[in-house]
Order: structure tokens, then C-alpha cells, then sequence
């Protein structure tokens, strides 16, 4: 094993890793200041218990985003500095940026929001989420400046002299048409998943209580009695009563990110197809250029991925994806290697197929398949229904909430390993080979060692932070009755979150 | 003054920002086993720090971040060279984190002591960890004309870089108990100044002894101005130890605060301007001229740290102003002394 590709591992594993914690963060943190804003202006102690309930959830995952996040800016120097020396002058200021605009936002007010439920007026207080919230938006910004730039490099010039890229235009590196295109879609798609896990929780909730009311019914009339004797206990009354509203607030909200998604999607598809042909026909496993050119359902290629064996197709919509008419020219992987053979010299030039193919259609199927999902709670909760808890329904309900969340969750990763697995084999597209922007005092050893270390680390808080977040959500709503009490001399701090 | 000066004193700014902050946290989780010795205790400690460390961390971020987009080659060799012991400045930075925030999430006492030695460990790694690394690139490492360092881990653990290391260690302990001596009361604020006591001895041995050589290593261009910023340092500690006997708690943790400060300036002073002086060859240093980024992305960075370091100062500042108070445990009742190793009540807002 080298290091380039044991690097490539690492980085693989610990930015799959964080974008885990990332979407919940980013969506969790605007749902819960939509909540507790809700309590502000109305009063009304359901929507701050459900700020509390979603808000813990928000923290135990916030956490574990934002640690693994330091690890990603460190190994930019750690494994690449090649790669930091060669683009540094542009790829380092959107990073110091989002440290500066965005992360002291989102630590500092977050402590305050944690901390501060007691010593600060109600406004204030609900300003912090927001200011956590907004700084969660305002990271990915930078981030995907960052990166965009990687996919499709704007602004620079190189400096032959001292072998890098030099920012000439800052502007064109924040206008950058990727960046457009990817932030729209990024941030809708975690709030498809900030919703789902909304929707989930609150689902999880419902059927507890309609089994509960069963149970207690079924007791009733085995008693003597008729259904209608049973009387709900006020705390699962109340449970059920929030949760309701919390399935509204999560389902809707799935949708409209969803359908924003999609669209955003269909948009960077055709930006893509503009300033990435390859990664276009790489995602279609579209091998000659075609015009029109159909979309691939499935495509069975040799298993180097050079040829097409079999496919089922739909005509001209790969036509419609790329340039929103229905005969426009879509290039294939072997017109576009042969292309960039002549522009950059021999070498392969396509990425690895079989992982760009699934990896794309996967984000895509599980993307739909969620949003499905909200339109099926909200049609089986219409007028006040509750879960049903036998039969097919039943165990639809059983499980289907549970699942909900890694949906959208897997549309995240499997889109982030196909955006960069489809520039391969450029670290910069088109500047720089990846194999070029490796550390040169690095050995495999150091990589290995940290590699297992680090995948170690990851597996073992994954464990706890599934249980922590199951706990959090079966110990259901919190109580939020007032204490008044006289503020002199600070207790030690409650982060019983 | 040129842009890549300015941003070489930006550069110590923010690491002045980071040391100095997170310089008392880890202190805290340092002391979390000599100060808090009941479950309850070990809560009131990290109470001191729980609404600030996060913030306090970005720092870090920060100053690499910027290390990044103002000297990228800087950043490319320090970060590439000192692989294994980011790794495990990482490792600890994550542990630390992880145990900070889920440590109250469960009422069992074997949960929370694991815990508590994540706390421990993560703070005591990057204490020494950063003394470390920064004693190396002070002192010179093995770089090669394309900047790339040759060395191997041994020549990392060189006496200078270890006293450093140590140094560190112990000046952070010292500023984490006067910051207790600071924010608690009662018992806890007896024994956080015993701690302050013995360590802030050990420290002022050991950094008078770093600050000597400091002086003494070869290479240096600003000898009067390190020397200044050395005696400056040690008559902060020697400053903020009296205050400390005096029992003037706020000046106390503003003398190890500037102590804090000036270890950084003087290092930074020392190098100035170079980046890591190379010793395989003085020409091949690293230095604010061969290895920053263009005028133009300084000019773009300058503008934004002009702008946005004072607000973030401000709100940080607002924060701690918020979280002021002296932490104060409650009352056991010694009728039942199983309590004792409950955790405290929780306060009017807590969520249950």
C-alpha cells in the first residue's frame, strides 16, 4: 500500500464520517430556533418542550461534528501539503474564513444558548440559536467555496516560478458557478435530513402512545368496560399532542427541502455537465458521446469499467438532466479521454465508473425514497389518525421511522463520495494529479498508524452516539415547569442536555 | 510595515488568543482529578469551563486556518512534519471534546469516570504536545531546499523541544488553577490554590530555564528584543504567583494570562522572520518571504481579520461576562452522605 492511497483512505473515511454529523447539525439547528421562536412568540410551553427535546439531540451530534471537523483542516497539511503549498494562496482564505465568520459563531453562541436558558432576556437567548444556526449555513458557504474551487478552479493564475496557483480574483472564487449550483443543493439536502430526524423522533413517539391507548382500550373491555372508558395518561396526552405538531414540522419540511433538492440538483447536474463532462458521463456510465443522449436506469459494464455490456435506458432524458433541452450532445468517457490525453498528456483521465455510476444513483434513489417517505406519513396521519400498530401497517410504522433518517443521511455521503471520486484523478481539476499532492516526508507506516487510529476513534463514538441519541429520544419530552429562584451565586452549571 | 509581517504578528495573535484561552481549560481538565475528587466536585470544576472551551478551541482553527491562506508553505511543512504528534494532539482534542459534552448525559458512575480520563488525557496531550512542536520549529529542524522536513520522530524529542513541551504543561496547569482559584468558592477554591502554589513553582523553574536557552540558541536576529519579551514573561508569572499569595485572584489570572501571552511573543520574536529555520542549511529556512501567500490574498485576509477579529473578541468577551459568576456548591446534607457522590442539583433552567 502507498500513502497516496492510504491518504486518500483516511481523508475518504474521516470526511464520510463527519458529513454524518454535518447534515444533522446544519438542519437540527434551524428546526430547533423554528421551535423555540414558535415558543417566543406564542407562549406556549409545548413548543419549548419540544426546543429542549430537539435541542438535545442537536448537541449530542453537534459534538462529534465539530471534533472530527479539526481533524479534516489538519490533514490538509498532514497528508497534502503538497497540495496546501500548490493552492494554499487561494484554497486557505475561504478556511480561515469560515474559522472566522462561521465556527466562533456557532461555538460561542452555542455555549450561551446551552448555558444561558436562565441569564438572558428570552429574545437574546432565541438570537444565539439563530446565530448558531446562521454560522451552521454560513460554514458550508466556505467550505464549498473550498472545495468548488477543486472541482472547477476560477480566479487564479499559476506561478510557473514557484510551482503554484496564485488568487487573482477573489470574487470569481466566491461566484464560482460549482459553488452556486452546490450550496442550494447541499443545504436543502440537510435539511432533509435535520427534518427526517425530526419526523422520526415524533413518529417513534406516536406509536409508543397509540400502543400504549390500545393496550389500555383492550384492558378496558376485557374489564367489562368499552373502549371509551379508557382515559389517556395526561403525560402521554401530552406527549402526543407535541409530537403531532412535530410530525407536521419535520413531514413539511422534508418535502420542501426535498423538492428544493431535486431542483437544486437538476441545476448542478447541468453545471457539471459544463465544467466536468467527464464526471457527467462517468455518473451515466455513458462510454460514447451521444446526441440525444438517454439516461441509464442500469448499465452493466465490463468490469474494468471501459465498456458497456448492457443497459435499460430511457431516450433523451440524459439530454434533458445535462442541458434542459431533449437532443443536446452528451460527451462519453471515451471521447473525453481521448480529449484530455491530447490537453494534458497521456494518462487515464476517466474516474473509477462502477463507484461514480452507483454512487450516484444510489444518492439519487434514496433521496426520492425519502421524500416518498414524508408523503406517506402525512397521508397515514391525516386528520388526526394515529399510527396504526398491527398488521402491514404496523410494522411499517415499527421500523419505517427508524429507517427514515439514514436515508437522507446516505443521500449525503453516497453524493459527497461521487462529487469527489468523479473528479479523480485530479486533486484540482485539470491542475493538479492527486498523486501529486501528497506529503513527500510521509511514510505508510505514519499514514497506517493513523488511519487505524483514527477509524478506531470514529467506530467507537459512532456506538456511543447511537445510543446516547436513542436514550435522549426515549426518555420523550422534558419537563419544563419554572423554578423561579434567586440568581446569586452560580450553581454549578446544569448541561444535563 | 509589509503584509507578511503584519500577518506574521496576526499569526501570534491568534495563537496568543488560543494559548491563553485554552491554555486554562486545559488547566481545568488537568486539575479535574486533584481538585474534584467527588463526582460532584469534578461537575462544579467543569462548570468553570463548560459554556467557553468550545469557543476558546477555535481558536485553534483559526490560527491554522490562517496559517493556511497567509504562509501556505509554513503550514505545509509544520503540519506534514509533525504528523504523529498532531495525531495525537488530535486524538486528545477529540476525547476531550467528546467527555466534555457527554459526560452529564448519564448518572453512572463508571460512565462518568471514563469520562473524566478522556478529559484528562485530551487536556494533558495537546498541554504538552504544543510546547512541543513549537520548542521544534523555534530551535530548527532538518528541511531540505524543497522545505520538506528529513527528519524522523527522534529528532523531534530533543531536549529544547521536551522543556518546552513541559513548560507548557505545567505554566497551563498553573493558569488553570488560578482561573479555579478564580471561579470557585469554599473547599474547591482551597485546594485549587495549594495546586497553584506547588505548580506555579515548578513553572517558574522550569520557564526561567526555557526562557535562558531560548536566549542562548543560534540563529536568533532580535537578541535585545527576545530578551526583553523573556524578562517581561517571567516577571508576569513572578507577578501573577504574588498576587496569587496576596490572594488578589483577578490579577492573578491576568499576570499567568500574560505569562501565557509573552511565551508566545518571545517564541514568535525569536523567529522572526523566519518561519523554521532549516538545520540542514540556513538557506533554506522557511521565512515570511519565501513561504506567504500573494499581496493580494494577504491584502483580502488582512481586510477580514481587521473587520471580523474585534466583533468575535466582543461576543467571546460578552459570553464570559455572562458566565461570570464564582461557581458555588450547594450544601450536602450530611444526614445522607450517599449524596455526596451525586451530581449537584441542577439549576432553575436545567433540562430534565
Amino acid at each position: 500500500m502507498d500513502t497516496v492511497l492510504l491518504s486518500r483512505l483516511q481523508f475518504g473515511i474521516t470526511i464520510v464520517y463527519h458529513f454524518f454529523f454535518v447534515p444533522v447539525s446544519i438542519g437540527l439547528a434551524g428546526l430547533v430556533a423554528g421551535m423555540q421562536t414558535a415558543w417566543v412568540r406564542t407562549d406556549n410551553p409545548r413548543y419549548l418542550k419540544l426546543t429542549r427535546f430537539y435541542g438535545k439531540l442537536f448537541l449530542i451530534n453537534f459534538t462529534i461534528g465539530v471534533v472530527t471537523g479539526i481533524v479534516q483542516e489538519f490533514q490538509f497539511g498532514m497528508n497534502w501539503s503538497a497540495f496546501s503549498r500548490f493552492v494554499g494562496d487561494i484554497f486557505g482564505a475561504p478556511l480561515a474564513l469560515e474559522g472566522l465568520l462561521a465556527f466562533f459563531m456557532e461555538s460561542t453562541f452555542l455555549g450561551l444558548w446551552i448555558f444561558g436558558w436562565d441569564k438572558l432576556p428570552k429574545k437574546v437567548h432565541l438570537a444565539c440559536i439563530w446565530l448558531v444556526a446562521v454560522g451552521t449555513v454560513l460554514s458550508a458557504f466556505w467550505i464549498l467555496a473550498a472545495n468548488s474551487f477543486m472541482q472547477h478552479p476560477v480566479g487564479y493564475t499559476i506561478n510557473t516560478e514557484l510551482g503554484r496557483a496564485e488568487l487573482i480574483d477573489f470574487g470569481a472564487v466566491l461566484t464560482n458557478p460549482v459553488l452556486l449550483a452546490t450550496m442550494p443543493h447541499q443545504i436543502s439536502a440537510c435539511y432533509m435530513v435535520g427534518a427526517s430526524v425530526v419526523t422520526a423522533a415524533a413518529a417513534w413517539h406516536l406509536v409508543r402512545v397509540a400502543r400504549t391507548d390500545r393496550a389500555g382500550q383492550a384492558a378496558m373491555i376485557a374489564a367489562g368496560g368499552t373502549a371509551a372508558d379508557y382515559v389517556r395518561d395526561p403525560e402521554d396526552e401530552d406527549s402526543r399532542s407535541a409530537f403531532r405538531t412535530a410530525l407536521k414540522i419535520g413531514t413539511v419540511t422534508l418535502l420542501i427541502a426535498g423538492a428544493l433538492t431535486f431542483i437544486a440538483g437538476d441545476t448542478q447536474g447541468k453545471v457539471m455537465t459544463d465544467v466536468q463532462p467527464m464526471k457527467m458521463a462517468a455518473a451515466e456510465a455513458l462510454y460514447n458521446t451521444e446526441k440525444p443522449a438517454s439516461f441509464s436506469i442500469i448499465t452493466i459494464g465490463t468490469l474494468d469499467g471501459r465498456h458497456e455490456v448492457w443497459a435499460i435506458k430511457v431516450p433523451r432524458l440524459l439530454s434533458f438532466l445535462a442541458h434542459s433541452n431533449f437532443t443536446g450532445e452528451v460527451q462519453g468517457i471515451n471521447n473525453l479521454q481521448t480529449e484530455y490525453a491530447q490537453k494534458y498528456g497521456p494518462g487515464d483521465y476517466a474516474p473509477n465508473i462502477p463507484v461514480t455510476y452507483w454512487t450516484f444513483r444510489i444518492m439519487m434513489g434514496v433521496g426520492f425514497v425519502a421524500f416518498a417517505g414524508g408523503v406517506l406519513i402525512l397521508w397515514l396521519t391525516r386528520n388526526g389518525r394515529d399510527p396504526a400498530t398491527t398488521g402491514f401497517w404496523g410494522l411499517v410504522w415499527r421500523y419505517g421511522p427508524i429507517l427514515l433518517p439514514f436515508l437522507p443521511l446516505l443521500g449525503n455521503s453516497f453524493g459527497w463520495i461521487f462529487t469527489e471520486m468523479g473528479r479523480q484523478p485530479w486533486l484540482v481539476f485539470g491542475l493538479l494529479p492527486t498523486r501529486d499532492g501528497i506529503s513527500p516526508n510521509l511514510t505508510p507506516v505514519q499514514v497506517l498508524i493513523s488511519l487505524i487510529i483514527l477509524t478506531g476513534l470514529y467506530g467507537v463514538l459512532a456506538v456511543i452516539e447511537l445510543r446516547l441519541f436513542t436514550r435522549a429520544i426515549s426518555a420523550g419530552l422534558p419537563d419544563v415547569e419554572p423554578e423561579p429562584e434567586p440568581d446569586s451565586a452560580d450553581k454549578p452549571l446544569s448541561y444535563a442536555y | 510595515m509589509d503584509l507578511t509581517t503584519v500577518w506574521f504578528i496576526i499569526e501570534a495573535v491568534l495563537w496568543i488568543g488560543y494559548f491563553v484561552l485554552e491554555g486554562f481549560d486545559f488547566g481545568v481538565g488537568l486539575s479535574l482529578p486533584l481538585i474534584g475528587r467527588k463526582d460532584r466536585e469534578r461537575h462544579a470544576v467543569l462548570s468553570t469551563i463548560m459554556p467557553v472551551w468550545d469557543g476558546n478551541e477555535v481558536w485553534v482553527i483559526v490560527a491554522g486556518g490562517a496559517m493556511f491562506a497567509a504562509f501556505p508553505g509554513w503550514y505545509a511543512t509544520t503540519f506534514s512534519t509533525f504528523y504523529l504528534p498532531l495525531l495525537a494532539i488530535l486524538v486528545g482534542l477529540i476525547v476531550r471534546a467528546v467527555g466534555l459534552e457527554y459526560r452529564e448525559h448519564r448518572e453512572d458512575a463508571a460512565w462518568r469516570r471514563r469520562w473524566d480520563l478522556c478529559i484528562i488525557i485530551g487536556s494533558f496531550l495537546p498541554a504538552l504536545l504544543w510546547g512541543v512542536a513549537f520548542g521544534n520549529i523555534v530551535r530548527g529542524l532538518p528541511i531540505n531546499a524543497q522545505h520538506d522536513f528529513t527528519g524522523s520522530l527522534l529528532d523531534l524529542l530533543n531536549p529544547f523541544a521536551l522543556l518546552a513541551g513541559l513548560v507548557t504543561l505545567s505554566l497551563f496547569l498553573t493558569h488553570g488553577s488560578v482561573f479555579l482559584v478564580l471561579r470557585t468558592s469554599g473547599e474547591l477554591r482551597l485546594r485549587a490554590k495549594r495546586q497553584a502554589s506547588v505548580v506555579g513553582a515548578i513553572t517558574v523553574v522550569l520557564g526561567v530555564g526555557l526562557l535562558f536557552w531560548l536566549n542562548r540558541l543560534p540563529g536568533i536576529e532580535n537578541h535585545r528584543a527576545v530578551l526583553v519579551c523573556s524578562i517581561i514573561t517571567a516577571l508576569a508569572l513572578l507577578f501573577g504567583l504574588g498576587m496569587h499569595l496576596l490572594d488578589r485572584d483577578g490579577w492573578s489570572f491576568a499576570g499567568t494570562a500574560v505569562t501565557v501571552g509573552g511565551l508566545v511573543i518571545t517564541l514568535f520574536t525569536a523567529l522572526y522572520p523566519r518561519l523554521i529555520p532549516s538545520t540542514t542549511n540556513p538557506e533554506w529556512s522557511l521565512t515570511i518571504h519565501n513561504s506567504s501567500a500573494t499581496h493580494y490574498t494577504l491584502t483580502i485576509m488582512t481586510w477580514s481579520a481587521v473587520v471580523l477579529v474585534p466583533i468575535v473578541i466582543a461576543y467571546q468577551a460578552w459570553s464570559y461576562w455572562t458566565f461570570r459568576k464564582r461557581i458555588t456548591l450547594p450544601a450536602v446534607d450530611v444526614a445522607d452522605p450517599s449524596l455526596e457522590n451525586r451530581p449537584a442539583p441542577a439549576s432553575p433552567s436545567a433540562a430534565k
